[in-house]
């Protein structure tokens, strides 16, 4: 297999990558990491013109906490980079995924915020990004503009970038109090797509939730925005009361179809038990903390 | 000089880009004029005829075309061949010198770490690249490490066993040096 012909730029700025893609109008494409996106030239999903490999700018490797809290991740931030990073203390929901993705090898090249673009309904990252309240960073003509990471995923394989729009940064926005959370992922096989996965995110003060976020991927034909139902949890301490209830509310929220993965039931089934646990150990570990 | 895809022509067709690349293979600058729409595996089997780079699943599932670029493990058939200009790639041929097997190849061998052996090129560079970052690996994390290669002959035993011989090895070759 091979893709169809394409035309390829390796442009050294963002600026010169926002020009290709004006003047193509929406004919060109953007390779980041190409774990999803060069699958797909080969399968022919994807036949653009031009492609235009964003590889060769300098700069957009980086992840860093600024002095704020504010976690960035540049467009060329790698998943392996946060799987081997040491400055995600304050991100449980990001760094319990970030050995999740994908498998070792693909994760050597994919990259975070092309993950994201990619809005696959069973992607890790943008239900962590949902969860966590995140933003995305889109570059354009006219400059840059803030994109909530609820309102990026407009549907499957679908995001809310302009055709002459680049992301060039992903933020999560600081915790107010402590940052908790968790991630977990049901597959077959390490590298298969969910069938199910949850991604929790508890900012807490004292035993206090004060804000909670949460998302699905795997269980809906976009990935499950479950912010509102979670935020049961709001004001209240975890307990198995409360967990119950925050659980009950998610799994409703769940949009699961019956497919060659799971039934339906047993997809919403697991998101009730995922919740659960994540809650549970977060409790848990809180006790022993305390 | 080699066009590729040259199964479909011989030269390319009029107006049809073609770029030149140079990639550092196993030491050596090798510059090939490649479509944009050649992938690495293919530049590696057909254009440069290194035919230890095995293409499994050819849909980014296997594992088995997996070579080393810039020293990490990369899906040679999900990387363009123009995105390896200027670096350097190791395949399973650059593993052994001409007299001696590479630890990792004694490994397998020594714990008979393959059956039909079409995904060992990519379970050794796989291996090679763990060991580079972590010498003294845990049963666990060779696992960890070696789940993205799929092995559909030996369940996975034997492999570990070998990717954990190669380890002490080299520990000990690194100890006498």
């Amino acid at each position: 297999m091979y893709p169809s012909r394409f035309s390829y730029d390796a442009p050294t700025s963002v600026e010169e990558v926002i020009a290709i893609l004006d003047q193509n109008g929406g004919e060109a494409k953007v390779l980041a990491g190409g774990q999803s996106l060069i699958p797909m030239l080969k399968l022919r999903f994807a036949s653009p013109a031009r492609v235009v490999d964003i590889n060769g700018i300098p700069g957009l490797e980086y992840h860093r906490v600024d002095p704020d809290g504010t976690l960035r991740i540049g467009a060329l931030c790698r998943h392996e980079d946060l799987e081997f990073s040491k400055i995600l203390g304050n991100f449980p929901t990001l760094s319990q995924a970030s050995s999740l993705v994908a498998d070792p090898i693909v994760r050597t090249r994919g990259t975070f915020v092309g993950s994201l673009c990619h809005a696959d309904p069973q992607g890790d990252w943008s239900a962590t990004m949902i969860a966590l309240g995140g933003k995305i960073i889109a570059q354009g003509p006219n400059g840059r503009r803030e994109i909530k990471a609820r309102d990026f995923v407009l549907g499957p394989f679908v995001n809310a970038l302009a055709f002459n729009e680049v992301a060039v940064e992903a933020i999560v926005p600081p915790a107010k109090g402590k940052a908790l959370g968790g991630y977990l992922k049901l597959e077959r096989r390490v590298g298969d797509f969910a069938t199910a996965s949850v991604a929790v995110a508890l900012d807490v003060d004292g035993d206090i939730v004060t804000r909670a976020g949460c998302a699905l991927a795997g269980v809906g034909g976009r990935t499950i925005d479950a912010n509102d139902a979670i935020s049961v949890l709001v004001g209240k301490s975890l307990n198995s009361e409360s967990i119950k209830e925050a659980a009950e509310a998610v799994a409703a929220a769940a949009e699961p179809r019956t497919d060659h993965r799971g039934s339906s039931s047993y997809k919403r089934h697991i998101v009730e038990t995922f919740v659960t646990r994540i809650l549970s150990n977060i409790a848990n570990s809180e006790q022993k903390a305390a | 000089m080699t066009s590729l895809y040259d199964e479909v022509q011989a030269a390319p067709a009029a107006g049809v880009e073609v770029r030149r690349i140079t990639v550092n293979v196993n030491g050596t600058d090798r510059t090939v004029d490649v479509e944009p729409r050649l992938l690495l595996a293919h530049l590696l089997r057909q254009a440069l005829q290194l035919t230890g780079t095995h293409s499994g699943c050819d849909t980014s599932g296997c594992g088995a075309c997996t070579v080393l670029m810039d020293g990490r493990p990369v899906k040679s058939c999900t990387v363009l061949a123009v995105q390896a200009n200027g670096r350097e790639v190791e395949t399973v041929e650059g593993l052994a010198t001409a007299s001696e097997l590479h630890p990792i190849q004694e490994g397998f061998k020594e714990e008979h770490g393959l059956q039909c052996g079409f995904c060992t090129p990519g379970m050794m560079l796989s291996a090679k690249a763990l060991l580079e970052r972590n010498p003294d690996p845990t049963e666990d994390e060779v696992r960890w490490a070696l789940s993205g290669n799929l092995c559909r002959c030996t369940g996975y035993q034997n492999i570990v066993k070998s990717v954990l011989w190669a380890a002490k090895k080299m520990r000990e070759q690194n100890q006498e040096a």
